[in-house]
């Protein structure tokens, strides 16, 4: 059930994508992000399709485990595609009742939000799943640097993103735990109206907030025992290093989005 | 009230690549009024056994069944299971969530639609069971300390008064007067209520003295299923799967094998004390 969630997972293969830079896959994600609001016709969702598709079976991540992380977005999905199904205004009227207009124009609108929003999913999921947490973070620290000279705390930033990526999986795996112990005790989830289920949430909303803070207030003193003083002068074990790999991903990249851009 | 295990085998995350067996053809049967250990090394499978009791898990393959009844077939029938069989889990005073003590140990039995009368008797009886004193009851659980908040845990637990209470290292963390002191609470309620008692725990010396009958797995296998005297001899195979046998063992072990006539299967240090001055005395 709560295990479905697959944001922020780290999906453990032996595959190019996850033998790339950390930095190239963050600048490439963020260009795919791009290119998918630069796109105007049709057809070029097709070809991000295929590109994505292409990069997927590269990852060897199984298609079946992506989509599962699409589960938790079903509701915003169904929710955009309604509001804009029926909302939309255009020339070309389907049906007409109370305050709502169908339109052809709604109806392209809808399917194309949704396409961008299930492809955004896909695709920047795709990151994670492919990068170690570790490599991650090495990878925004190093990219955010040159803007520490405009007093951006790059290294503050990298270590809370670091940080609240550790803690999701054992979040997860803590309210999996209370929600067991309450289930034991008689607690229903699945059934009643939505006020009882809310209700039903209390008994693991607590102990769940009250497990977060005491981590940190644990993880803050583990840290400063070890001498932690932020990132002034610290080294670091692996350094990254462009490989050739990389370099034929930018081209792969600027390709990619110089088409979408055409488009 | 009983607990039969039949061919049960568990994988978690089956077709990804962080499968894992944790149970594999594990088979027994828990009969009622029984004081059970189970007994493994960390990640032995454990605590993925005892989520099988009442369902929070289900099995890959194989069969729980509570007196006589597929738990797994019925889901209908889950709720009543789950109030049979009490279930304390690691570090249960995470659990605790309510603003008074009192109102917390009320949650299961409220959950089981009980009168007021009702409820009130069973969080009384539990509270008084686990040795909470009453002008505790409406403060914080939050205020308690470790041990009392463990202690308030199992009384919500104890509250839904089930048949058989499956506990998973109860006594962790706790220090040596808080660990004796809960052991005696339950040695009562198993006399006193002819309360079934399944107890997971690290603790070899605690499990010699308070089990009828040890269950050892190691690597999601049942290697051992008798009684502690029986368990206990097994000192190389024991010591193989990462479990230390208690202490006297080796002591016996050692004399033994110095030429004392004493029996093998001695279990506690009083036993030995008993059994070496006889010898002692028997010697001259």
């Amino acid at each position: 059930m709560i295990r479905d969630i697959t944001i922020g997972q780290y999906y453990p293969v032996d595959s190019i994508l996850h033998r790339l830079d950390p930095r190239t896959k963050i600048i490439a994600v963020f260009a795919y992000i791009t290119s998918l609001f630069l796109i105007k016709a049709f057809y070029g969702y097709g070809v991000v399709i295929l590109a994505l598709g292409i990069v997927i079976k590269l990852s060897k991540v199984p298609i079946q485990f992506m989509l599962k992380g699409l589960k938790s977005i079903v509701f915003i999905l169904i929710f955009t595609v309604s509001i804009n199904v029926l909302f939309s205004t255009g020339e070309m009227v389907l049906v007409k009742f109370w305050v709502f207009t169908i339109t052809v124009e709604g109806i392209v609108l809808a399917i194309k939000m949704a396409l961008r929003l299930v492809l955004l999913i896909l695709g920047s999921s795709l990151l994670t799943l492919t990068t170690s947490p570790i490599q991650l973070t090495d990878g925004i620290e190093i990219l955010l640097n040159p803007f520490t000279k405009i007093g951006v705390p790059a290294h503050e930033i990298a270590m809370m993103m670091s940080i609240a990526l550790r803690f999701i999986p054992i979040l997860l795996e803590e309210t999996d735990k209370i929600m067991k112990a309450q289930t034991a005790r008689g607690a229903d989830f699945e059934s009643g109206s939505i006020i009882q289920r809310a209700k039903a949430m209390v008994p693991i909303m607590v102990p769940l907030f009250v497990s977060a803070f005491r981590r940190a207030d644990e993880l803050a003193m583990a840290m400063e025992a070890r001498c932690y003083r932020g990132g002034a002068g610290r080294s670091r074990m692996n350094s990254l290093k462009y490989q050739t790999r990389d370099n034929i991903a930018f081209v792969v990249i600027i390709l990619f989005i110089a088409f979408c851009i055409w488009i | 009230m009983s607990i039969e295990i039949r061919s049960l085998t568990h994988i978690y995350g089956l077709g990804q690549p962080f499968e894992k067996t944790a149970l594999e053809n594990i088979n027994f049967h828990i009969n009622k009024g029984e004081f059970v250990g189970i007994i493994g090394h960390t990640g032995s499978g454990k605590s993925t056994l005892i989520q099988m009791f009442n369902g929070l898990l289900q099995p890959t393959q194989g069969n729980i069944f509570v007196d006589g009844v597929d738990i797994n077939l019925d889901i209908e029938n889950k709720k009543e299971v789950r109030r049979k069989i009490g279930i304390v889990f690691q570090y249960p005073e995470y659990q605790l969530f309510e603003m008074t003590i009192y109102k917390d140990v009320a949650y299961g039995p409220t959950n089981l639609g009980l009168s007021e009368e009702e409820i009130n008797e069973r969080v009384t009886r539990s509270l008084t069971l686990m040795g909470m004193d009453e002008s505790l009851w409406e403060k914080s659980p939050f205020e308690l300390s470790g041990g009392q908040k463990r202690r308030v845990a199992i009384a919500g637990v104890i509250a839904m008064q089930p048949d058989i209470l499956v506990l998973d290292e109860p006594t962790a963390g706790l220090d040596p007067k808080g660990r004796e002191e809960l052991f005696n609470q339950l040695k009562d309620m198993h006399k006193l209520l002819n309360m079934t008692i399944i107890l997971v725990s690290h603790s070899m010396e605690d499990m010699a003295r308070h089990a009828d009958r040890l269950l050892v797995l190691a690597k999601g296998r049942l290697i051992y299923d008798n009684t502690p005297r029986e368990v206990f001899k097994h000192i190389e195979e024991l010591e193989k799967i990462g479990l230390a046998p208690p202490q006297i063992k080796y002591i016996v072990r050692e004399l033994r094998q110095r030429g004392f006539d004493i029996r093998e299967d001695i279990l506690t240090v009083e036993e030995a004390a008993c059994q070496i001055a006889r010898y002692l005395k028997g010697g001259k």
